[in-house]
């Protein structure tokens, strides 16, 4: 029966992967590292809930493997399908977001850094609906930084997504998403919150790709 | 076997004929060059001699497999250059509608028509009935913010790489007397003439170009055009056998087809500084986007088809 689901959940990803790439063209841009096997915090803008598996799809398989997106637990276990997907499939990290629920997220995510596993995460913490590029940043990544200061954190910008499926549309639009990747950073030593935080929103910024319309 | 087959074939293996030599002569300089060298200029010659084995390769098995095989190649290649057109353009989300109802009804209904060569409704659809009832669909929206832009952008998408490029499979629909089921073969003289001629004007202008045609837009001269002309000219009295037009007929074919893409091409140059992108896309290796390698042919396309049918269509 596991093998089963495993099994399931091989093919259903695929599929997802396939879906994507046919639909999109989507395309990573290697701009500041190389798709070698490397623990890293991918941290990306969030303007749609097709980023996460933009990025999934466009890893090579061998850092695919290795990789678990952090998502909301009340998003991925609200009905059976999700619950199959999320963890199954992406392999997620859920952490429960709702402040009355003491589920201590980070406790999760040094867990699996711990563990080996690379992350995909979203600093901004809820999709951005706003025409600023980037909404602030949570202290989530600075934390991450601070306590485990070998992994690299990679700015991680998904260009597009936000019209490809826009929040209240139902059919995706077939755009060209590009998933770009920028040079890793780190929290230097005595850097503050606020300033780590500055940087990394602005090194993930950088990385949008400038159309004139 | 029938001729028709016969002859695609021996297009077909020609052309393969020809890549063999541009990827013999590759290998040769790169083997000529000491190991670990770099040389740009050749990586990005064998990766088009490349694209092409596959472009040739995908064109021919669309032809020999008859209507059908056409209009899925086509078809699948509006999609790929509407996809690369619309990343680019002005959009809101008030247009999300407009714009997958291009994407999933209006693409796939013009090829349709064009399959069941109802002639009077695919030269109307697009320019009439999209032109009219997308923008309503915008409008429903209310959303008025660069409203004019957004559907005169969506709607150039949509001419270019709809309605221009199912102009190419729309050659199958023409009745010339005496051609009959040959008319597959109009498609084949089309993009060889179009698409050599491109190669041969960028190498004439490499070589003998000084004098620039739109100076800040592309590397185009007049040099290299005329000579690109005039190879389109000798490529078409070659293959005037594959067509209904007589030596002299054919010869005047392509120099029309050739000098629309080659100013077609020009057009594209103007859209891409615009935007500032250098490509449209990355899907084919070494060459850019679906636009970037159909652009003349896009351009071409329409005229040479109403060519065809104002002198040859009884």
């Amino acid at each position: 029966m596991k093998f089963l689901r495993q099994f399931a959940a091989r093919i259903v990803g695929q599929s997802i992967r396939i879906f994507a790439r046919a639909v999109t063209a989507v395309r990573a841009d290697w701009q500041g590292i190389e798709p070698t096997p490397k623990q890293r915090v991918y941290f990306a803008n969030h303007t749609s809930n097709g980023d996460m598996p933009m990025i999934w799809s466009v890893l090579p398989p061998s850092l695919r493997r290795n990789v678990r997106p952090v998502a909301a637990a009340d998003y991925w276990l609200k009905n059976k399908l999700r619950a199959f997907v999320g963890p199954e499939v992406f392999n997620c990290v859920l952490v429960d977001r709702r402040p009355e629920v003491k589920d201590k997220p980070m406790d999760k995510i040094i867990a699996a850094l711990d563990e080996g596993s690379s992350l995909i995460i979203f600093p901004e913490g809820n999709r951005n609906m706003t025409e600023d590029p980037l909404l602030p940043f949570k202290a989530g990544l600075y934390n991450m930084g601070v306590a485990r200061p070998d992994v690299d954190l990679v700015p991680t910008w998904v260009a597009n997504l936000n019209t490809i499926m826009p929040k209240g549309e139902v059919i995706p639009l077939p755009l060209i998403c590009t998933v770009t990747f920028g040079a890793p950073l780190h929290v230097e030593d005595g850097e503050s919150k606020d300033d780590f935080l500055k940087r990394a929103s602005d090194a993930l910024a950088a990385l949008a790709p400038e159309v004139r319309t | 076997m029938n001729e028709t087959t016969n002859d695609i074939l021996l297009l077909t293996f020609g052309s393969f004929g020809i890549l063999i030599a541009l990827t013999f002569i590759g290998e040769v300089l790169r083997a000529r060059e000491p190991a670990n060298f770099d040389n740009p200029i050749l990586d990005t010659y064998m990766t088009r001699v490349q694209s092409w084995w596959g472009m040739v390769t995908f064109i021919g098995i669309a032809l020999i497999s008859g209507k059908i095989g056409v209009m899925i190649l086509f078809a699948f290649a509006s999609f790929a250059a509407l996809r690369e057109f619309l990343t680019l353009t002005t959009k809101a989300q008030a247009d999300h509608m407009s714009l997958a109802l291009a994407f999933f009804v209006v693409l796939p209904l013009q090829y349709i028509f064009v399959a069941m060569e109802w002639s009077g409704l695919y030269s109307v659809f697009i320019p009439v009935y999209a032109f009219l009832l997308l923008p309503i669909v915008s409008a429903l929206r209310g959303n008025s913010e660069r409203f004019l832009i957004r559907v005169a952008e969506t709607q150039w998408g949509l001419m270019i790489a709809v309605f221009c490029v199912s102009h190419v499979p729309a050659l199958m629909a023409l009745d010339i007397e005496g051609y009959g089921e040959r008319s597959v073969l109009l498609i084949a003289f089309l993009v060889m003439v179009v698409q050599f001629a491109d190669l041969l004007e960028y190498f004439f202008g490499r070589r003998i170009g000084r004098t620039k045609i739109a100076p800040g837009l592309s590397p185009k001269t007049w040099e290299g055009l005329i000579c690109g002309v005039g190879c389109a000219v000798l490529i078409g009295a070659i293959l005037s056998w594959i067509t209904p037009f007589g030596m002299f007929g054919a010869m005047g074919m392509a120099a029309a087809a050739s000098l629309v893409g080659m100013f077609g091409n020009l057009v594209f140059a103007a859209i891409k500084r615009d935007r500032g992108v250098k490509d449209w896309s990355h899907l084919i290796p070494g060459q850019g986007g679906f636009v970037d390698q159909l652009d003349s042919v896009i351009f071409a396309a329409p005229i040479f088809y109403h060519l065809t049918r104002f002198f040859y269509v009884s």
